[in-house]
């Protein structure tokens, strides 16, 4: 902005500078107002969908698909394999403080109102397991009168109104055309903006990278037909993923044939991970 | 691995991703800076543009105060960032329904409205040390006067009318700017403890707060040092103001922590928890009690029994360093505080320094980075010069 101003006349350099100055005040002021009533839009995700080109992705294309995640808690066995092949697939920092996906475990001891809860990166079941890179649940239970217990497994939720897309400043978190939400790791500035606005927790930052990371969905493998390596290793089939647009796929059937909750609806995020067994306690 | 993050400790049940605070003491500082911009350019415009005398001694000097700490505010974003090299990401392509995507932009227009401003508050000055030195020193301040050298009448009431010009658009700037660095934190949902539309408003009255407080502290160490009468009209104006202005903050303060407590959502449990448990001594004793209601008593006090002179000055130093005090921990308190009860709303995690270039080591170097700034500028373009001529 600074700068000399040409010919010999300073003053009227200067003024011509200044006239310069005032269109630039004007035309950032403009900016700002045009800024401002974009921000006012909060919520609408809309907005927030990148619009690009089909992706790079061979035989795809991500306007024929909606994919959709359902959990049932209800046969969820707290093995953690899901846990395990996530770090695996993904290369999750092998740590007890990174997950993309994770199983609480819920339990009212015998007369109580409320329950303890846990997960697999709770000192104890890391002590149980013997490293951070192997889950476990502990068996402090084991002596103990109890009423209820289950386990409910997380992912994000790859919500339909996300607030990480919607707070990213530079777009690097995107809603793609079928459903899924990414990061671009080679555009993220690590600001971390999103971790905090995510209400689910699904969200962390990768301390080798210095971007955030989530759950993808395996986006790399559902694009060629796989199932995400949660789904394909649960034992128990707690765990369906599909294509919502497809009648016959599992994840249309599971909510078709089943009264599904979404977790915190009350923050407009609009999941699209779909549970079955859930407690009022489960948040 | 192990060097690379520093998980919490906590208690009850935090998400397994949540042990790990995503945000620093740096984002701490970052408002507080943002905060001492916009309170000393409030009271740089109660001069320039309301026209209040009183305020004449120390408006230049608030100025370059205010640009002081503007030009360190950046450092703390960068400091956070994990990518600081791609931080014009959000510049080039800004994602507008992001509450950060335009602070670059609203940042570096305020910063240059505030060198433009500051360029013609001094220039005047400049000009006549350009042509009173020789050598290289006139080639400097030729060259910050950016070649200027026309200071007749008709070229100063110019200079005076683009300050007032600047300071009249500079004034919902300052404080937008501030406001919006609220919003970022009210604006979110995933938080019952930031989520709240009060948030810009209660940080731009502590900013205020702020901004006078630091300009008591520092006008009254400068005139010490430098061995020059106090204006004790200015200083007595000054305490007024941060006087009334934080009895307003703390009604605001307190009405909105009364707000969560009266409407008992759900984890009202852990959020009380918190506040009676790791909270007490730094929210209520410290930025209620000792930050807020001391310093009200003591002006309220002075202002009641017409306290002057040197009695009134050291009421008005206490007062302002316990409001610099309290305006930092309510960063801290929104800020840290906010991450410490987790998500869950079922257990708390207890911040702990990450050291390095996030670490609170690396704030304080930044924090005080404005300070040796504006002991360099001050050298450069003295603002001493209605300071005297009025004592
Ligand atoms: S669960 Fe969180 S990270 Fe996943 S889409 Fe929703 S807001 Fe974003
Ligand atoms: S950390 Fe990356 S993905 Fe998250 S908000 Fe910042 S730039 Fe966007």
């Amino acid at each position: 902005m600074k700068r000399k101003p040409k010919g010999g006349d300073i003053k009227s350099g200067r003024r011509a500078f200044l006239r310069g100055f005032g269109k630039a005040l004007a035309s950032v002021s403009a900016l700002m107002i045009g800024g401002a009533g974009l921000l006012g839009k909060k919520g609408t995700s809309d907005a927030a969908v990148i619009k690009p080109e089909i992706p790079p992705i061979p035989d795809y294309d991500w306007t024929e698909h909606d994919w959709g995640y359902g959990i049932d808690a209800t046969r969820c066995i707290g093995c953690l394999r899901c846990v395990e092949a996530c770090k695996a697939e993904n290369g999750v920092a092998p740590t007890a403080h990174h997950f993309r996906t994770w199983v609480e475990r819920y339990v009212w001891l015998e007369g109580e109102e409320r329950p303890l809860v846990d997960s697999q990166s709770d000192p104890g079941n890391i002590a149980a397991s013997g490293s951070q890179k192997e889950y476990r649940f502990d068996n402090r239970y084991q002596d103990k009168k109890i009423d209820k217990a289950f386990f409910v497994p997380k992912i994000c939720n790859h919500c339909r109104h996300p607030s990480c897309v919607q707070v990213c400043p530079t777009g690097a978190t995107f809603k793609t055309e079928d459903g899924a939400v990414l990061i671009d790791h080679d555009y993220c500035i690590g600001c971390q903006y999103c971790v905090q606005a995510c209400p689910y927790g699904a969200r962390f930052f990768d301390p080798a990278d210095q971007v955030t990371e989530k759950c993808t969905w395996c986006y790399h493998r559902i694009t060629k037909g796989l199932q995400p390596a949660c789904v394909e290793v649960c034992p128990v089939g707690a765990r369906i993923f599909g294509d919502m647009n497809n009648e016959a796929s599992d994840i249309s059937k599971f909510l078709r044939e089943n009264r599904v909750q979404v977790l915190k609806p009350e923050t407009g995020n609009a999941p699209t991970c779909f549970y079955i067994g859930l407690d009022k306690e489960v948040s | 691995m192990e060097a690379l993050y520093h998980a919490s400790p906590f208690t009850g049940y935090v998400y397994p991703n949540e042990t790990i605070i995503p945000w620093t003491v740096m984002i701490v500082i970052y408002p507080y800076m943002t905060g001492l911009v916009a309170g000393a350019f409030s009271v740089s415009s109660l001069y320039h543009v309301f026209g209040m005398e009183k305020f004449k001694p120390v408006a230049r000097f608030a100025l370059l105060t205010a640009l002081c700490f503007m030009l360190f505010v950046p450092m703390t974003l960068l400091l956070h960032l994990g990518q600081p090299q791609r931080a014009f990401n959000a510049m080039i392509t800004p994602h507008l329904t992001s509450a950060f995507a335009a602070f670059g932009y609203f940042a570096a227009f305020y910063a240059v409205l505030l060198m433009l401003e500051t360029w013609f508050a001094f220039r005047e000055d400049n000009v006549i040390r350009a042509r009173n030195s020789t050598g290289l020193v006139r080639s400097f301040y030729r060259a910050i006067t950016l070649w200027s050298d026309d200071i007749s009448e008709k070229a100063r009431s110019y200079d005076h009318k683009w300050m007032l010009t600047l300071a009249i658009v500079g004034i919902p700037s300052a404080h937008g700017l501030h406001g919006y660095v609220g919003f970022v934190f009210g604006s979110l949902k995933s938080r019952e403890w930031w989520g709240s539309d009060m948030m810009p408003v209660i940080f731009l009255f502590s900013a205020i707060i702020s901004g006078i407080a630091v300009l008591i502290v520092l006008y009254t160490l400068v005139c010490k040092v430098r061995k020059t009468p106090i204006d004790h009209a200015c200083v007595r104006g000054m305490g007024g103001a941060l006087w009334g202005f934080l009895m307003f903050t703390l009604l605001l303060e307190g009405l909105e922590f009364a707000n969560v407590v009266y409407k008992g959502k759900e984890g009202i449990e852990i959020i009380m928890e918190y506040v009676t448990g790791p909270l007490f001594y730094r929210y209520f004793v410290f930025q209620f009690a000792v930050g807020a209601v001391v310093p009200i008593i003591i002006l309220g006090l002075m202002f009641a029994r017409d306290v002057r002179g040197k009695a009134f000055l050291v009421g008005a130093v206490i007062s302002s360093l316990l409001v610099l005090m309290n305006v930092f921990l309510m960063r801290w308190n929104v800020v840290i505080g906010g991450q410490e009860i987790a998500k869950t709303m079922r257990g708390l995690v207890y911040y702990h320094d990450p050291g390095g270039r996030e670490g609170l080591a690396a704030a304080l170097a930044v924090l005080s980075g404005p300070f040796i700034l504006l002991a360099i500028l001050t050298r450069v373009m003295p603002p001493w010069k209605e300071m005297t001529e009025k004592g």
